[in-house]
C-alpha cells in the first residue's frame, strides 16, 4: 500500500480496525479475521469483478460515515461496498443480517442435489461450511429439484451442473485467467447454466484453476474423481520446477501415493499461486516433486483429523470471539440428550477389555 | 377538461411525419433550447419538478445534476424504451404516433447534457417501432435537427435505435447498459451508478421515453409555469395505460389532480366497469406495485379521497397503500381471482430474473410454484406463512430491483387478500370451480377518529 492513501477507520462488529481507503468491508473484516468475517460464495480477491451475486456476506451498516452517519438503508454486500471514514458495521451481532443470511443460504441449498456423499469436493465445500454455520436445519422446498443435462466439458474437468450455486467463479477464471472467452452462462434465471460455448472443450494451460475457484462440487477432477475421500488423504506443500507456472502446489496424499494436486490455498480458500494444467494433472508420482511438508489446515476442517503436529489453529480467534458476542461453538445435537453410552466421566481406558453397553448404565 | 401536455396534437392525422408535426409548432422548443446554455435548460427541468416516468419516480433533474462530466470523456444520453412491465404501454403509443415530439426531447436532453451520440434501446418485441422512429429520425436529419453542427448552434447529435431481444431485465439501467454494450443482460453492481460510469465507462444518464418527451413541454411553457400544473411534488401531466376491466381501455393524460375514483368512472377516463361488475382489486401502476383492493383504492386508510398522483397513490406506505409506479393501471372486477393473477404474476417474475443473485433467482421460482399449488388446490395453511416469509428474504437483498417487484406483488396480494388465500386452500374443490367475488373487498374501512 502506497504511504498517500489516507486511512479509513471502520468498527464491524464493535471491532475498529483502520485500512486503506478503496478496501471493501469484507476486505476490512479479513483483516479482523476471526467470527466477524461475512462468508463468501462467489467473491474471490484474485479475479476482477467477482463479487455480489450470492448475498451471503450482506452486512447492516448502521453509521455510513463520520461525514454522513445515515445507515443506508438495505443490507449491502460487503464484497462490492468500500469503507468510509468512520463507517460502522454489523455483521453477526445483527439480527437482519443473520435472518437474511439464513434466507441466503436456503435460497442456496434449494435446487442443490445435497448429494454430499457421494461428492468429491464433500470436506473442503464452502457450501457445506456456509450452511452448518449459517444455515437452518432443515428446508421448507417440497418440490422437485432442477436437474440439467450432463454435459462433457473434456477429458480432465467434470461439469456437474446440478450442483452449481452460479457464483460466476469459474466464468470469471476463465475470461481472466485464458486468453479468449471459452465458457459462459446460458439461459437465465433458476435455468441458468454454466457450459462451454458451442460445446467446445476447455483445452487450456490453465484452465484446471476453475476446479480450485468452484466453491462447490460443480466443477471436479477427473483423474481424482471418486478415487479417494478428501479426509482421508494428507495435504503436502511440494514444488517442482515447472516452466509453465510458479510450480508451488499442495500434494494430496496417501502413503507414497500422490492421489490429487490442486493449488495452495490461503485461510480464505483462495488459490495463492494459480497453477497449470501439467502440474495439476499429470505429475502424479512422488518423484515428480520436492515435498516441503504437511500443509497447514485449519483445525475447524474435517481434513486435519489427522492431527499431525503444528496444526492447532491460532489462538486469537476465541479471543476475539468473547471480545464479540462470546459465541459457543454450534452444536447440532448433543449426544448426551439421547444416548446414555457416551459418558465422558468413564475414563475408557480404565475399563478391562473392550467396552460394553453394561459399562455405560448409570446404575453402575 | 383536463391539460394535455404530451397528447395535445393527438387528434391530428399525420402528426407522425414532419411535416406536419412541424406545422402544428414542432421543434419550437428545439429552436428556443438550442438558443440557451445546457445549464439553464437543466435547470429549467429542475424548477419543472419533472420526475421520472419510468416507475422510481426520481426527480429528472437532479438525476441530471449527477451526470460526471470529466474533460474529454464523451457522454451518453440513453433513452429507455424497453417497457416491459405487464399492463404498462404508454411509450409504445408516444413511440408510435408521436415519434417526433420524442426525438424534439431526445435533442434537447443531448443538448442539455452534452451527449452527441444518443441511443433508444427499444424492446425486442416492439417490431414495428424502430422502423417509425428511424424514419423520423431521417426527417429530422434532413431538415437540419441532428447531425454536424445543428441549425449552427455548434452542437452535434446523433440518435440510434438499438432493438433488445426481450429480456425484461433489459429495462433496469445497467442491465439495459450491458445490453447496449453487446454483453449480457445483468445488471451491474452499484456504485460506480451510471451517471459516473455507465455506457463504455463513460458518464451517462438513463431516461425513459415519457420523461425525455415531457422536456419539449417544459422548454416550451417554461419550468415555472410546468411545475404550477398538477399537484404537491407530483407536477405536470402524467401518461397512464388503462387495462382489464373497464370500458374504455387505453392511453390517457392525466394532470395529477383527478381522484382514483373520477379515473375509473368518469366517461372521459375508463368510463366504468363493464357488464355491471364491480371494482375489486386494482394495481395503479403497473405490475411491481402492491395490488390495493377497491375500498383502499378510493380512499385512503385515513378516509381521505385518493388522488391520481405520486403522493396520494403511496399514502399509508405498503401497508395501506400503493404506488403510481410506471402508469400501467389494471383494474380486476369482482369475477378475477386474485389468486390466479398473483401466480401469473410470480410466473412473469420467475421466467424473467436474470440468475444472476441467489434471491430472486432460487426465490422467484419458489414462489411460483407454491402459488401454482395454492391455485389448483393443493395448498396448505403454512403455505401462505411460507410466501410471505419468502418474499421478505428476497426484498432489498438483491443486486437490482427485480427482486423487490417480484416480491411486492406477493406481499401485497397476502397482506389485503389473506382470506382470498385461505379461502381457496381451505375449499381446493370448490375454487376450481368458481370465485371467491368480491367479499368484503369494497365496504367501506373503518376509520378511527379522534377526539
Amino acid at each position: 500500500m502506497s504511504e498517500q492513501t489516507p486511512n479509513f477507520k471502520v468498527t464491524i462488529d464493535n471491532i475498529s480496525i483502520e485500512v486503506p481507503a478503496g478496501t471493501t468491508i469484507l476486505n476490512a473484516a479479513r483483516m479482523i479475521g476471526g467470527d466477524v468475517t461475512p462468508p463468501a460464495m462467489c467473491y474471490y480477491s484474485k479475479l476482477k469483478n467477482s463479487g455480489g451475486k450470492c448475498r451471503t456476506c450482506l452486512v447492516e451498516v448502521s453509521k455510513g460515515s463520520e461525514k454522513d452517519p445515515r445507515p443506508m438503508p438495505k443490507l449491502v454486500a460487503s464484497c462490492r461496498t468500500t469503507v468510509m471514514d468512520g463507517m460502522e458495521v454489523k455483521n453477526i451481532t445483527s439480527e437482519k443480517v443473520v435472518d437474511a443470511r439464513k434466507g441466503v443460504v436456503e435460497f442456496l441449498l434449494l435446487n442443490h442435489p445435497l448429494d454430499c456423499p457421494v461428492c468429491d469436493q464433500a470436506g473442503e465445500c464452502d457450501l457445506q461450511n456456509l450452511s452448518y454455520e449459517h444455515g437452518s436445519e432443515a428446508t421448507r422446498y417440497e418440490f422437485k429439484r432442477r436437474t440439467f443435462e450432463k454435459e462433457d466439458i473434456g477429458p480432465y474437468i467434470s461439469l456437474h451442473m446440478n450442483r452449481c450455486i452460479m457464483c460466476f467463479r469459474c466464468v470469471f477464471t476463465a475470461d481472466q485467467l485464458t486468453e479468449r472467452r471459452e465458457h459462459g452462462i446460458l439461459d437465465r434465471g433458476d435455468h441458468a447454466q454454466i457450459s462451454t460455448l458451442l460445446g467446445k472443450a476447455l483445452d487450456n494451460e490453465f484452465i484446471g484453476n476453475v476446479i480450485d475457484v468452484c466453491p462447490v462440487g460443480a466443477l471436479t477432477d477427473k483423474t481424482f474423481r471418486f478415487k479417494n475421500r478428501v479426509w482421508f488423504t494428507k495435504p503436502m506443500d511440494a514444488h517442482c520446477n515447472c516452466t509453465k507456472c510458479s510450480g508451488k502446489v499442495r500434494l494430496w496424499m496417501r502413503g507414497e501415493e500422490v492421489f490429487r494436486v490442486t493449488a495452495r490455498k490461503d485461510q480464505w480458500g483462495e488459490v495463492e499461486e494459480w497453477i497449470c494444467n501439467d502440474c495439476r494433472f499429470h505429475k502424479k508420482s512422488v518423484s515428480d516433486w520436492v515435498i516441503e511438508g504437511p500443509s497447514n489446515i485449519p483445525r475447524s476442517s474435517v481434513i486435519s483429523q489427522g492431527h499431525y503436529a503444528g496444526n492447532i489453529g491460532t489462538a486469537e480467534t476465541p479471543v476475539l470471539i468473547d471480545k464479540v458476542i462470546g459465541k459457543k461453538p454450534k452444536l447440532t445435537l448433543d449426544i448426551h440428550s439421547i444416548s446414555d453410552v457416551n459418558r465422558p466421566e468413564i475414563e475408557l481406558s480404565k475399563i478391562e477389555g473392550p467396552a460394553h453397553s453394561d459399562d455405560f448404565k448409570k446404575n453402575k | 377538461m383536463a391539460i394535455k401536455l404530451l397528447l395535445e396534437n393527438d387528434h391530428i392525422e399525420g402528426i407522425r411525419y414532419y411535416d406536419t408535426y412541424r406545422k402544428h409548432g414542432g421543434y419550437r422548443a428545439a429552436e428556443k433550447a438550442l438558443k440557451m446554455s445546457p445549464a439553464d435548460i437543466v435547470e429549467e427541468v429542475k424548477k419543472s419538478g419533472l420526475r421520472g416516468r419510468g416507475g422510481a419516480g426520481f426527480p429528472t433533474g437532479m438525476k441530471w445534476s449527477f451526470l460526471a462530466k470529466p474533460e474529454g470523456v464523451p457522454r451518453h444520453l440513453v433513452c429507455n424504451a424497453d417497457e416491459s412491465e405487464p399492463g404498462t404501454f404508454k411509450d409504445r403509443y408516444l413511440m408510435e404516433f408521436h415519434p417526433h415530439l420524442f426525438v424534439e426531447g431526445l435533442l434537447i436532453s443531448s443538448y442539455a447534457l452534452g451527449s452527441n451520440a444518443t441511443y433508444i434501446y427499444i424492446r425486442g418485441e416492439y417490431a414495428w417501432i424502430p422502423d417509425i422512429l428511424e424514419q423520423a429520425i431521417a426527417e429530422a436529419k434532413n431538415n437540419g435537427w441532428l447531425g454536424k453542427n445543428i441549425k449552427g448552434s455548434g452542437f452535434d447529435c446523433e440518435i440510434y435505435v438499438q432493438r433488445g431481444g426481450g429480456a425484461y431485465i433489459c429495462g433496469e439501467e445497467t442491465a439495459l447498459i450491458e445490453s447496449l454494450e453487446g454483453k449480457r443482460g445483468n445488471p451491474r453492481m452499484k456504485p460506480p451508478f451510471p451517471a459516473i460510469q455507465g455506457l463504455w465507462m463513460r458518464p451517462t444518464v438513463v431516461n425513459n421515453v415519457e420523461t425525455l418527451s415531457a422536456v419539449v413541454p417544459i422548454i416550451n411553457m417554461g419550468g415555472d409555469e410546468y411545475a404550477k400544473i398538477g399537484a404537491g411534488k407530483s407536477t405536470g401531466t402524467k401518461l397512464l395505460s388503462v387495462c382489464g376491466n373497464v370500458n374504455k381501455p387505453g392511453v390517457y393524460e392525466i394532470d395529477m389532480t383527478c381522484s382514483v375514483e373520477e379515473f375509473i368512472y368518469s366517461d372521459e377516463y375508463c368510463g366504468g366497469i363493464p357488464n355491471g361488475r364491480k371494482l375489486k382489486a386494482c394495481i395503479p401502476g403497473g405490475s411491481s406495485v402492491p395490488i390495493v383492493p377497491a375500498n383502499l383504492l378510493l380512499k385512503t386508510a385515513k378516509g381521505e379521497t385518493r388522488y391520481m398522483n405520486y403522493e396520494s397513490l403511496s399514502d399509508g406506505g405498503f401497508a395501506t397503500g400503493t404506488m403510481m409506479g410506471s402508469g400501467g393501471f389494471i383494474v380486476l372486477d369482482d369475477a378475477q381471482c386474485v389468486v390466479r393473477h398473483t401466480m401469473t404474476l410470480a410466473r412473469f417474475y420467475a421466467h424473467e430474473s436474470c440468475g444472476q443473485c441467489s434471491p430472486c433467482r432460487e426465490g422467484t421460482g419458489w414462489m411460483y410454484k407454491i402459488l401454482k399449488n395454492i391455485e389448483y388446490g393443493k395448498g396448505k395453511m403454512s403455505d401462505i406463512d411460507l410466501l410471505w416469509d419468502i418474499q421478505r428474504k428476497i426484498e432489498g437483498n438483491t443486486i437490482c430491483p427485480l427482486g423487490d417487484a417480484a416480491a411486492w406483488p406477493v406481499a401485497a396480494a397476502i397482506r389485503h387478500f389473506r382470506d382470498e388465500f385461505e379461502w381457496h386452500v381451505k375449499n381446493p374443490e370448490e375454487s376450481q370451480t368458481r370465485n371467491y367475488g368480491l367479499a368484503h373487498y369494497a365496504d367501506p374501512i373503518h376509520v378511527p377518529t379522534t377526539a
